[in-house]
């Protein structure tokens, strides 16, 4: 599990991942906040279906690639996690979006 | 299409201290970074930090804020959550930002993109649960995160760095799993002597590992055979070290084999790269200006060669310098004191370089190991398409799609160079790297259709890439 060794200033955010409801502080990524919550894996793989997580943490690896607000292929790592977000797998069915 | 003088791609150390310099000699500077404040990674938040998060990643950390202070006042043009995609051979830079992508010409670019933690495949390290050692201190830095049973694989003074911070956090790792073989400590010694004149590192790092040690954190030395346990994630780690094989139960595995250059801007300008055998990386061929071999094109920092961050920003500082005097602004004087420093900085490498180079189990995995993560392509593929004839990294990504996910090669290309390499019996500077072509990442469609142009965008189009932000 992961702790906080400094509470950020930032305010208490909710969002959801796979329709669950989680809180998260402002600062955290996207992938901070899901690890922060205890979730490891985000996707499955496009060849094998192996499950993956974020790996990086700084946008390279592309490994915690989320749904977010129904856009696919987002970097789980490279996203401010604002309230009220909606995340999914990168395996899930595609979300509705309205543009 | 804004045109300036200098466009810095990156806002770590490298990064600001150029635009510092640019900026000083009146020269209109742009810098564009992915994140959304400046430092980079090794001062990932440092304007946000808090005292408890700056004491635990200490006074070198802490160091970046007077940087990041004299950026932010510099009168540089920052562009924070800014994503370089494209540049191409007249200087102009394409780059996505919330609500679209934007296109800047520039006089001179400073490729400031710093490093990357080197691959390093082994059986199971796609596993959720696994992460680079760097990767777990930026969720140290950014969001004040540590994990409570986290095993560290691998070797290097950043492996050391954060496991000495845990315990400084109060969360020490459950282990040490350190790669370096014995045989390399006696080739190290000879540059110790040369290591003195950099003795405050030294001393640094002996206090770290100490304070590891001190903490009662099991360290296994010489570690080989090593292998990430799992199914759906880590459930353990297995080696053998002191003539012992090991199982340890973990949730959360920190690999670290060292950095290397980010070289995707560069293999994207097609600047000529050389190999530098001690650093076990490419880096891109540069001038005493720091320029590449493309021109108007300089590379400062980590980019350049690993060298850490004081050094980082000593180089980025030369760049800006070289600019300013290119263009009548400065003279030679002032970069030669920063070029003196720079070398008393150099000092530790070649002890950190000989005692730390990659373990020779990342630099040859097995078989039925993965080295592309993103299409999932084994060292035993690449080896046999070898066999079949492939002289280079880029035909095997053609016969295979190695590099060719979203990641673009970031996380695979030395490893299979080094792979194809060893197969065909060949130096890796003979069989090279990737060949990169943009977007340097993938970008929406939409997005594209939104570049800024003279052409109003159609209210939809700016929607939908609004939307995708």
């Amino acid at each position: 599990m992961f702790k906080r060794v400094e509470e950020t200033a930032g305010t208490a955010i909710t969002f959801s991942f796979e329709g669950k409801e989680l809180t998260a502080r402002a600062g955290d990524t996207v992938a901070a906040a899901l690890l922060a919550a205890g979730e490891r894996s985000l996707r499955a793989s496009a060849v094998s279906a192996s499950p993956r997580g974020p790996f990086c943490l700084m946008g390279v690896c592309f490994d915690c690639l989320v749904q977010i607000d129904g856009v696919p292929n987002r970097q789980a790592c490279m996203v401010a996690v604002k309230e009220g977000m909606s995340v999914h797998r990168q395996d899930s069915e595609p979300e509705a979006v309205s543009l | 299409m804004s045109t300036y003088d200098v466009a810095i791609i990156g806002a770590g150390p490298a990064g600001m201290a150029a635009a510092i310099e640019t900026a000083r000699a009146g020269l209109s500077t742009i810098v564009l970074d992915e994140q959304p404040a400046p430092g980079g990674q090794i001062y990932r938040a440092i304007e946000a930090s808090g005292p408890a998060r700056t004491r635990i990643l200490g006074p070198d950390y802490a160091a970046g804020r007077k940087l990041a202070e004299d950026f932010r006042a510099s009168g540089a043009h920052y562009v924070a959550g800014a994503t370089v995609w494209n540049i191409d051979s007249e200087l102009s830079v394409d780059f996505s930002l919330p609500g679209g992508s934007k296109q800047i010409r520039a006089g001179s670019i400073v490729v400031a993109t710093g490093a990357i933690e080197r691959p390093t495949p082994m059986p199971g390290w796609t596993l959720p649960g696994v992460t680079t050692a760097g990767g777990l201190q930026i969720l140290l830095k950014a969001q004040g995160l540590v994990g409570d049973d986290v095993v560290f694989v691998g070797s290097g003074p950043l492996f050391w760095l954060i496991a000495a911070q845990m315990v400084e956090a109060g969360v020490k790792p459950k282990a040490m799993v350190e790669t370096v073989p014995r045989s390399r400590y006696l080739a190290a010694l000879k540059h110790l002597p040369a290591a003195l004149g950099a003795a405050s590192y030294l001393r640094k790092g002996m206090a770290m590992i100490a304070a590891v040690r001190r903490a009662g954190v099991p360290i296994h030395t010489d570690a080989k055979e090593i292998r990430i346990d799992g199914s759906e994630r880590v459930e353990g780690v297995s080696f053998t070290s002191g003539g012992r094989e090991h199982q340890l139960a973990t949730t959360s595995v920190a690999l670290h084999q060292g950095v290397v250059p980010n070289q995707q801007v560069t293999r994207l300008l097609r600047c000529e790269h050389l190999w530098n055998e001690s650093q076990h990386c490419f880096v891109p061929k540069l001038d005493e200006a720091f320029r590449t071999t493309v021109a108007g094109v300089y590379v400062a920092g980590d980019g350049a060669g690993i060298g850490g961050a004081k050094s980082a920003a000593l180089r980025g500082r030369l760049v800006g310098l070289a600019i300013a005097e290119k263009a009548g602004k400065a003279g030679p004087e002032e970069r030669r004191k920063v070029a003196e420093e720079l070398a008393r900085e150099a000092k530790i490498r070649p002890l950190l370089e000989t005692l730390y180079a990659p373990s020779p189990e990342i630099l040859s995995p097995a078989d039925d190991t993965l080295v592309c993560r993103c299409e999932e392509v084994t060292a035993g593929a690449i080896r046999k398409a070898v066999d079949m004839g492939a002289p280079g990294p880029n035909q095997v990504k053609s016969f295979l799609r190695a590099g060719m996910g979203p990641c673009q090669g970031r996380m695979c290309g030395l490893a299979v160079t080094e792979i194809i390499a060893a197969r065909r019996g060949e130096p890796v500077s003979a069989v090279d790297y990737y060949r990169i072509r943009p977007p340097l990442k993938p970008l929406a469609l939409s997005e594209l259709a939104a570049l800024e142009t003279d052409e109003p965008v159609p209210a939809d189009i700016q929607a939908e890439a609004e939307a995708v932000h």
